[in-house]
C-alpha cells in the first residue's frame, strides 16, 4: 500500500515524540490500544492551569507509519487548543489531513480514542467528572 | 561498485527469473510455438520433444522418472489436484487427511473444502519450533486416514519438516504422504526415493523459472498412486491434468531445475553463510528473537520478531530500498498476524513485529551489509517512539496492564 505524502513526513519526521511527567496534577495521560492488536498510542498533554490552554503535547506510539503519523498530527493539532476544544477534534479531520485510505480509519480512531483518554484522565485528576465513556471497542 | 537500489529479500514469495532460464524459453514463443499435442506435423513434434526434455530435467531434480511428472499452472494447482484427487480416488479406502496448521493457504483452505464435501480432516498444531510432533502425527492415523500433507520447507520461517520420519509412519499404516515441496525443491535436496515421498507440488517461479508453471510428482511404483483428475478436457498429463501444455513455461522449468540442480550445493552454503551474518548482526539488537527451529531451516530464510516494533511501520522505515514481508497485516479487515507465527506460541505481539528475510541467487553481501544498518537504524528509531520499549524499560509487566481491545 502506498503512503500519502503526509504520512511519509510525519513518519520520518514525527513531531512531538516523547513522555511528560504523569505524576503532575496538569499532565493527562491517555494509554490506548493493544498490542495484540498491532497498534498502541500514548498521547500526553500538559495544561497551562493559569490559561486553561494546552502548552505541550507529546507521543509514543507502537503501530504502522498510518497509527504514529495521527497521533504525532493529533499532537500538533492539540497544543494551543483549552481542554474542551481538544475533545472536538474528529477522528475524519485526521483520516482527511493524512489522506488516510479507509483500511487505515481504525488508526484515526485511535488517535482520537486518546485524546478523549488524555482529557478524562486530565479531568478526573482536577476533580471533574470524566466528559464521557471513551468507547474501547469498535 | 555502488549499490543498486532497491534491494530484493522477499525470495520466499517469488524470484527473479534468471536470464538463462529466459533465453531457454524464447524460441517457444516464437519460432517453435506448436502445440506438444499436435502429433502429426514438426511443429508439434517440435513442441513435445522440448516438453519431454524439461520433464527430465524436473526429474531429475527430484530423483523420480519423467513420467511422474504432471505439469500444473503453478503449486497452488498442483496442491488441489493432490488433495482433492488424492480424495476421490481413495473414497473406498477412507476419508481422512491429516496436515498441519502452518501449511500454505494453498493447502489449508483446500482441506476445508474437501470438509465441505464430506471430508475428515486433522489439522495438528506444531511444536514451538514450528516441526511436527511425530507421535502426534502417529496418534491421528486412523483406519480412515488416506493421506497425510505436511509441507518440505515453510515458506515464512523456513523450517525443514523430518519428511523421512513422517514418510515412515505414512508407510508404516499404509498411509500415502502427500508434501508441498514449492519453498525447498531447488534450494535443498529434495529426493522422493530418499524421502518416501508419494506425491509432491512445487513450482517455477520460486527458483528463478517462470510465473505461471508448477508440477505435481506423482509416484507410479511403490506403491503406485493415482489422482482424479480436477479438470475436465482432452487428457493431457496421463489424464490427470487436461489442458494444452505451456511449453515456454515449461522448457523454462525444465531449465530452472537444471541449473538449480548443478548450483544449489555452492548457493546454499553461500547464502547461509549470509543469512547468519544477517541474523547474527539483527539478534546483536535487544530483544530480537528468531522464529522457529534454527538447525533444520532452509539456507536463505531469517524469520526474526523485533519485540515492541510493530512489523508494518517497521518496514516503512525501509520499504523503498529494501523489500522483505512482515508477519503483520495492520488493517481494518485483518487484525490478526500470521497465523504461522501464531501457531508456534507467539503472542500476538511478537507476531506483529515479526520480519521475514529471503535471500536469493542475486543476493550479495553488499545488500546484507546496506540491510543490517537500515534495519537495525529503523528498529532503534521506533523503540524510541514506542511506548511499549519504554514501559519494558521501566520495569512494567506489559502482560498486567489491562489493554482496551479494538
Amino acid at each position: 500500500m502506498a503512503y500519502s505524502e503526509k504520512v511519509i513526513d510525519h513518519y520520518q519526521n514525527p513531531k512531538n515524540v516523547g513522555t511528560l511527567d504523569k505524576s503532575k496534577t496538569n499532565v493527562g495521560t491517555g494509554l490506548v490500544g493493544a498490542p495484540e492488536c498491532g497498534d498502541v498510542m500514548r498521547l500526553q498533554i500538559e495544561v497551562d492551569e493559569a490559561s486553561g490552554l494546552i502548552k505541550d503535547a507529546k507521543f509514543k506510539t507502537f503501530g504502522c507509519g498510518s497509527a504514529i503519523a495521527s497521533s504525532s498530527l493529533a499532537t500538533e493539532w492539540l497544543k494551543g487548543r483549552t481542554v474542551d476544544q481538544a475533545l472536538e477534534i474528529d477522528n475524519m479531520d485526521i483520516v482527511e489531513e493524512l489522506a488516510l485510505p479507509p483500511v487505515k480509519i481504525h488508526c484515526s480512531v485511535l488517535a482520537e480514542d486518546a485524546i478523549k483518554a488524555a482529557v478524562n484522565d486530565y479531568r478526573v485528576k482536577n476533580g471533574l467528572v470524566a466528559v464521557e465513556e471513551v468507547a474501547l471497542k469498535h | 561498485m555502488s549499490l543498486k537500489l532497491p534491494i530484493y529479500l522477499d525470495n520466499n514469495a517469488t524470484t527473479p527469473m534468471d536470464p538463462r532460464v529466459l533465453e531457454a524459453m524464447l524460441p517457444y514463443f516464437t519460432d517453435r510455438f506448436g502445440n506438444a499435442a499436435s502429433r502429426n506435423h514438426p511443429f508439434g513434434w517440435a513442441a513435445e520433444e522440448a516438453v519431454d526434455y524439461a520433464r527430465e530435467q524436473v526429474a531429475k531434480l527430484i530423483g523420480c522418472d519423467p513420467k511422474e511428472i504432471i505439469f500444473t499452472s503453478g503449486a497452488t494447482e498442483a496442491d488441489n489436484l493432490a488433495l482433492k484427487g488424492v480424495y476421490e480416488m481413495y473414497a473406498s479406502k477412507g476419508n481422512h487427511i491429516i496436515t498441519l496448521t502452518t501449511e500454505h493457504k494453498a493447502v489449508l483452505d483446500t482441506c476445508k473444502h474437501i470438509e465441505k464435501l464430506g471430508g475428515q480432516v486433522t489439522y495438528l498444531e506444531v511444536k514451538e519450533d514450528g516441526l511436527v510432533d511425530l507421535q502426534a502425527l502417529e496418534a491421528a492415523i486412523t483406519s480412515q486416514t488416506i493421506l497425510i500433507a505436511i509441507m518440505y520447507g515453510n515458506n515464512e520461517i523456513g523450517v525443514l519438516q523430518p519428511v523421512k520420519e513422517i514418510s515412515n509412519l505414512a508407510r508404516k499404516h499404509n498411509v500415502l504422504f502427500f508434501t508441498d515441496g514449492t519453498q525447498a525443491v531447488g534450494k535443498v535436496p529434495v529426493d522422493v526415493q530418499r524421502d518416501g515421498i508419494d506425491l509432491m507440488a512445487f513450482s517455477a517461479h520460486k527458483m528463478y523459472g517462470p510465473k505461471g508453471v508448477g508440477a505435481l510428482y506423482v509416484r507410479r511404483k511403490n506403491p503406485r498412486v493415482k489422482v482424479t483428475a480436477q479438470m475436465d478436457g482432452g487428457g493431457h498429463e496421463r489424464g490427470m491434468r487436461s489442458g494444452t501444455l505451456n511449453v515456454p513455461g515449461i522448457v523454462g522449468f525444465g531449465r530452472a531445475c537444471e541449473i538449480c540442480m548443478n548450483e544449489m550445493e555452492a548457493e546454499a552454503a553461500r547464502l547461509s553463510k549470509l543469512r547468519d551474518k544477517l541474523e547474527q548482526s539483527l539478534l546483536a539488537l535487544e530483544e530480537a528473537y528468531v522464529n522457529g527451529n534454527r538447525e533444520h531451516r532452509l539456507p536463505h530464510v531469517a524469520n526474526i520478531s523485533f519485540k515492541y516494533v510493530e512489523g508494518e511501520g517497521l518496514m516503512m522505515g525501509f520499504n523503498k530500498d529494501i523489500a522483505v514481508s512482515s508477519g503483520s497485516a495492520c488493517t481494518s479487515a485483518s487484525l490478526e498476524p500470521s497465523y504461522v507465527l501464531k501457531a508456534l506460541g507467539l503472542g500476538d505481539d511478537l507476531a506483529h513485529s515479526s520480519l521475514r528475510f529471503g535471500l536469493g541467487r542475486f543476493t550479495t553481501e553488499e545488500q546484507i551489509d546496506y540491510t543490517i544498518k537500515a534495519v537495525s537504524d529503523t528498529v532503534l528509531k521506533l523503540r524510541d517512539m514506542s511506548p511499549l520499549w519504554e514501559m519494558w524499560k521501566d520495569g512494567v509487566d506489559l502482560t498486567k496492564i489491562e489493554w482496551a481491545h479494538h
